[in-house]
């Protein structure tokens, strides 16, 4: 009991709950750009992503960059640009080169972290990169304000192009033809899916940052049937989960990336069993 | 002036030509018909027209005050489709999304045209529905009040009884006709029922082998007896006066 008082007494430093303010909104953010990403069938892009991430976090490293994020952030932009291209030419071909980038840049970024190793705790700066932070302490002022912008960015772009981001899921042809530029938003949403990639790697690391992605837009699909109802169902289920993830890991000690994933995965159960009832009377 | 027109246009998928020298119009009020084998480039002429894709050569015009983002396009249904979580009203409203603009928000006006829209198809007491619980007779009208919503002039379905029952189809068909005579839309359709276009099209055009086997009135394409490689099922005739 009284180790669980000693954490609680943490919030009072302003940088954990400004951390756990990043944190809900990276996850919000991660859960809005979710939807669609889910229903376009490019869940993988996310995965993908996340797994460049890591090599060109562990480039910066052994480049010894004193903000890794100003080398992580293009590469992985420039990639998602990349893997656009991919998926929408051929589609089998995309998921085999997607797999193989993803694999490859993991094998490669680790590689180069074994062999020009800088720090004296290799293993603990790769676990980390991997899964996130054990400690949300190590956010620094700069993280935290980058977060609080590019989050903002995120729910703004969301808000204006609602509408069509909605057509462009939907039905991208229709919306084409209808003269709405289909490939600007496309492209759009895979800048934006880097983006947050990146902020959201410092949270749960590159290995659990799909979760963010994937796990609220699927559980609010369990239940909701209509596009805005999963949009605001997905952002609650998002903002819960990593709010009580978070309280959870510093009270109980445990990772945080693995928390916020694992309270994901228990909505998702939760939410399921939920909608079978619900269909079951229907 | 013609509605649409198609200059010597050649046609396919990344230097690949699929249909050679096409030259076909279509007038404000006319109602064709394109009829052609699977394969034969009838989903990707329409692409062409609606400027999805990019003709291998040739032109697409379009004139008589009808700007080329003001189709009705009612495209075949996508497996992406099938489970995505919208509502009816959300689906019809989209089809306004041309007249917004930069504004991101849809106007009153706007809800009122997607309103009406519903009215005239039958779907409003379905407009909370959600459009995967729905039958595909019902999933075509959401489809094809959400073309409405985007053009007053032209409207092009490819395919659009494909997979309904024999009622649901002579439904939509004589929907469809209604639009084009009472409401002066203009209807370029694709379909592989022969009935339909003895019916009620005006002109024909049949693709075939490559290149247009045939572009004319109803009456004319009749007396080709063109038709005849669809084999009439019933072995009676079809009248295509």
């Amino acid at each position: 009991m009284g180790v669980i008082i000693e954490r609680l007494s943490y919030f009072q430093y302003p940088f954990v709950r400004y951390a756990l303010i990043v944190g809900v909104l990276v996850a919000l953010s991660a859960s809005l750009l979710g939807v669609p990403l889910v229903l376009k069938r490019y869940s993988f892009i996310g995965d993908g992503l996340s797994h460049v991430a890591f090599g060109a976090i562990a480039i910066a490293t052994v480049l010894n960059l004193s903000n890794n994020l100003l080398l992580v952030a293009p590469v992985t932009i420039l990639f998602a640009v990349l893997l656009l291209r991919i998926g929408q030419n051929a589609k089998i071909k995309g998921d085999a080169a997607i797999a193989m980038l993803a694999v490859g840049s993991l094998a490669v970024g680790y590689l180069l972290m074994n062999a020009f190793s800088v720090s004296s705790n290799l293993s603990g700066d790769v676990c980390t990169t991997l899964f996130g932070s054990t400690s949300i302490l190590t956010l620094d002022r700069f993280d935290v304000y980058l977060c609080l912008w590019m989050s903002a960015a995120v729910l703004v772009l969301f808000l204006l192009f609602y509408n069509k981001i909605f057509a462009v899921t939907f039905d991208e042809d229709f919306a084409r033809a209808t003269g709405i530029r289909a490939n600007f938003y496309n492209l759009l949403i895979a800048v934006v899916t880097a983006v947050i990639i990146v902020l959201a790697m410092k949270l749960v690391g590159s290995l659990l940052i799909s979760a963010l992605v994937v796990f609220p837009a699927l559980t609010a699909m369990r239940i909701f049937t209509s596009f805005k109802s999963v949009m605001i169902c997905a952002a609650f289920v998002a903002v819960s989960c990593a709010a009580l993830g978070m309280l959870a890991a510093i009270v109980a000690g445990t990772p945080v990336g693995a928390t916020i994933v694992t309270a994901n995965i228990a909505a998702f159960g939760v939410f399921s069993l939920l909608g079978l009832l619900f269909r079951k009377k229907a | 002036m013609p509605l649409l027109t198609c200059q010597s246009l050649s046609l396919g998928y990344e230097g690949k030509t699929i249909i050679e020298n096409l030259s076909f119009s279509v007038n404000s009020g006319d109602y064709l018909y394109i009829i052609g084998e699977n394969g034969s480039g009838k989903s990707t002429l329409f692409k062409t027209v609606l400027r999805l894709i990019p003709p291998v050569s040739g032109r697409v015009i379009t004139g008589d005050g009808l700007s080329d983002r003001e189709i009705g396009y009612l495209p075949q249904q996508t497996m992406v489709q099938r489970d995505f979580p919208a509502s009816v009203s959300e689906i019809v409203l989209s089809g306004c999304l041309n007249r917004c603009g930069i504004r991101p928000f849809y106007s009153k006006r706007e809800r009122e045209i997607a309103h009406l829209n519903m009215k005239k198809l039958g779907i409003c007491d379905l407009a909370k529905r959600s459009y995967r619980e729905l039958s595909g007779g019902q999933q075509q009208r959401v489809l094809l009040a959400r073309a409405l919503c985007a053009t007053k002039k032209l409207l092009m379905l490819d395919e659009p009884a494909a997979g309904l029952d024999p009622k649901g189809k002579a439904d939509l068909y004589q929907f469809i006709e209604r639009l084009n005579s009472e409401d002066g839309i203009t209807i370029i359709m694709i379909s592989h029922d022969i009935e339909p276009a003895a019916k009620y099209a005006s002109h024909i055009l049949h693709i075939g082998g490559g290149g247009p086997l045939f572009f004319g009135t109803k009456k004319d394409y009749g007396a080709s007896g063109l038709w005849k490689i669809y084999g009439c099922r019933e072995g009676g005739d079809i009248s295509w006066a």
